[in-house]
């Protein structure tokens, strides 16, 4: 069974069918809506790229919100300027988020551990505080780059007539939004787990977990770590670029708001949740953060105490103000206490919890022989 | 001319309580090499500490008026503070002093909120590497974040600075450069309030026992254990004065800045690039940092920079930063050996 697992085409073939069949398993949670199920997608793009850097290389920049921002911003103006076909806007997407990683990455790499932080952190905030003011002309400031009728949108107008009202975004006339919008992200985050897979099974995977482990020991072997980290660097920014690019797919207007420092915050907070360098970890822990700050947040009073109906009224009181606490408006403070509680914990996230779980109960049955197969759980 | 010294002026007191909020962030770093996310949290504690103190204060009860009737003959009803209602003229005084007053408070309740995160949570950080410490203080800094949410709301709370020093003064007139200049009191009190608590902290560490003890403990715990001195108590007494220097630092600055549940995570982010640029673990790397950064920041807010170099104002500290980190890894002040794998 688990020889099977490992195999390319059993892997991808699996996990194509979880992604895909994603509106008809998350039915019973309730997260069967296209706009959550959209986010699960793009966040898990995002946290996924993340991981490439932090979990394999080991550097932890609190800086990547602003490809995503970047990436935003070039997949609107693609919708602006050419055409609201969805492919050229991934396109520039990726390729602006790239370049600007590449810049970004060749400065910020010559320091290491929190001086790299620090520095990610500098410049994400810089291009945050340029995207709200400064560069209003490409950005719109604060209120946030949109669709508007005047668009040249030149390529569209070759074929047709500006219609009324704003166009939607398409794949070939296939509107981009709702449901097909999700199996658009769905596809190309199928796309990406197999990049990730490859990316973690390869050589280069294999340098990047030897930078992470002792980057010293790598020098000394006579590797020129530089362009591996910088590599890492760039593709992890393109994935956040990419993700970005989904967004304004989506749901096509950009803000700053997205490059704030709190946005780098939240993937990370994904990648640790989930387990940071493993495959699909990160993944888990966008979509549980997702579900959490969607459907958390969308608890009010009344579901409370319909849910501690069975007690009797005067614990039921207590037992609904005391979780009041931590559902709809307060949804932040079960992020913080569960984030808390897995760092303390679990430092290896959910994943880590799954396989002490199966060591314990599925020890018996024979399949306890995996511990090397394993990815290691950051340090 | 004018204008030029009133941005100096303008960047003394940001740079105060930059240069506060990393005293105690490198402090931390320094003798527990702990990277605290949760430092910005703590400035924010105390800026509600005054919140709550003034709060207190100003629980009204209502009562007749002494002298004035309405037009039935009954004594108009008006709404005093207790305090004011038991005290009399002395309960008005403390009313109106309420946010230097608040120091009093704040000083026990940061001790203690300093010493038990750091006996509770940090502790077991010690061996773990930067990020899980990170990770895990930005998780309680969310989480102290959102309990003060739910306590004292999303709206800033606006307080007000004693009466006595409500106004401006007149600085111009003073140095002789004709009126023009003037400049809030408040702000001049905090400037010397900033100086003052670094001054105290400086002086503790560098003049008693205690603090030459913890200097060799900060050089070299490990020595410092063997001769036979409990080092570890000390350090924990070292996070609590850190946390107290936050927290008065965030009393003080409600006047300035009226307090918000997000103003911690805020001044976090700008406190930590003051200690990158200073020099981790560097005591005056961060002073001399924060000042410098202060007063940078409110030259770039100036119109005349401003024109030339539009947005300069917001992104001025990161700028410099890079640089900084770019041509001396080690920051301002910054000793070899710390943080340098």
């Amino acid at each position: 069974m688990k020889q099977m697992f490992n195999r390319e085409p059993f892997a991808l073939a699996a996990f194509s069918l979880v992604i895909l069949l994603m509106p008809i398993w998350l039915t019973p949670f309730g997260a069967n809506y296209p706009d959550l199920l959209q986010k699960f997608a793009i966040f898990a793009i995002f946290a996924m790229g993340f991981n490439i850097l932090f979990g394999l290389t080991g550097y932890l920049s609190f800086g990547h919100a602003a490809f995503l921002g970047v990436g935003s911003y070039a997949a609107v103006w693609s919708f602006k300027l050419f055409t609201m076909n969805v492919l050229p806007a991934i396109f520039f997407g990726v390729a602006f988020a790239g370049l600007f990683a590449l810049v970004i990455g060749y400065v910020s790499l010559r320091r290491s551990g929190i001086y790299f932080s620090i520095l990610t952190l500098a410049f994400a905030q810089m291009s945050y505080s340029l995207a709200y003011s400064v560069l209003t002309p490409i950005t719109n400031g604060e209120t946030g780059l949109q669709l508007t009728l005047q668009d040249p949108r030149i390529l569209d107008r070759l074929t047709t007539e500006a219609g009324d009202g704003l166009p939607s975004t398409t794949l070939f006339g296939l509107s981009m939004s709702g449901y097909s919008g999700f199996y658009f992200c769905a596809v190309v985050l199928i796309i990406c787990f197999f990049i990730t897979r490859r990316i973690f099974n390869s050589p280069f995977g294999l340098t990047l977990r030897g930078i992470k482990s002792n980057q010293n020991r790598m020098g000394y072997t006579g590797f020129n770590t530089r362009p591996y980290t910088l590599t890492a660097f760039v593709i992890s920014g393109m994935f956040a670029g990419l993700a970005g690019s989904l967004m304004a797919v989506t749901d096509p207007l950009a803000g700053a708001e997205r490059m704030q420092w709190t946005a780098s915050g939240e993937v990370v907070l994904m990648t640790i949740l989930g387990g940071v360098g493993t495959l699909v970890g990160p993944m888990i822990g966008a979509w549980v953060i997702k579900y959490f700050e969607n459907i958390f947040s969308s608890f009010n009073k009344a579901t409370l105490e319909n849910f501690y109906s069975f007690l009797p009224e005067s614990l039921q009181e207590i037992a609904v103000s005391v979780s009041g606490l931590f559902v709809g408006e307060g949804w932040h403070l079960t992020l913080g206490v569960l984030f808390m509680l897995i760092v303390i914990f679990l430092p290896g996230g959910i994943m880590e919890g799954w396989r002490l779980l199966l060591r314990r109960f599925g020890g018996g049955s024979g399949n306890k022989s995996e511990p090397a197969a394993v990815a290691q759980p950051a340090e | 001319m004018d204008a030029i010294l009133l941005q100096f002026l303008n960047g003394l007191d940001k740079g105060g309580a930059y240069a506060l909020i990393a005293l105690g962030l490198t402090l931390v770093f320094g003798t527990l090499g702990v990277v605290n996310f949760a430092h910005g949290a703590l400035f924010m504690l105390g800026a509600f500490c005054a919140v709550t103190f003034n709060k207190l204060l100003s629980l009204e009860k209502v009562v007749a008026h002494p002298t004035e009737k309405t037009a039935w003959g009954t004594p108009v009803e008006i709404r005093t503070p207790y305090v004011e209602a038991w005290l009399g003229d002395f309960g008005a005084f403390l009313v109106n002093y309420s946010v230097p007053f608040s120091i009093i408070v704040a000083i026990p309740v940061m001790l203690v909120i300093g010493i038990v995160m750091e006996r509770g949570l940090i502790k077991h950080f010690y061996k773990r590497p930067h990020a899980d410490q990170i990770l895990v203080t930005f998780g309680l800094a969310i989480v102290l974040q959102e309990i003060i949410k739910h306590y004292f709301g999303a709206n800033p709370i606006p307080q007000a600075a004693p009466a006595v020093v409500a106004g401006s003064a007149d600085i111009g007139a003073w140095l002789g450069l004709g009126d023009g200049l003037v400049y809030p009191w408040w702000r001049l009190v905090y400037f010397g309030f900033a100086a003052a608590v670094i001054a105290a902290v400086f002086a503790f560490l560098q003049f008693t026992t205690y603090g030459m003890v913890v200097r060799a403990g900060m050089r070299d715990s490990e020595t410092v254990g063997l001769l036979g001195i409990n080092i570890q108590k000390r350090f924990t007494v070292v996070f609590g004065i850190a946390a107290v220097v936050a927290g008065l630092a965030g009393v003080m600055y409600t006047p300035i800045l009226p307090p918000d549940y997000h103003m911690g995570m805020d001044f976090l982010v700008l406190s930590f690039v003051v200690v990158v640029v200073g020099g981790m673990g560097s005591l005056p790397g961060a002073v001399l940092a924060g000042f410098l950064l202060g007063i940078l920041q409110s030259f770039a807010s100036m119109n005349a920079v401003m024109s030339i170099f539009p947005g300069i104002n917001q992104i001025i500290i990161y700028l410099v930063a890079v640089v900084i980190l770019l041509t001396m890894p080690r920051g301002l002040l910054g000793r070899e050996g710390v943080m340098e794998e």
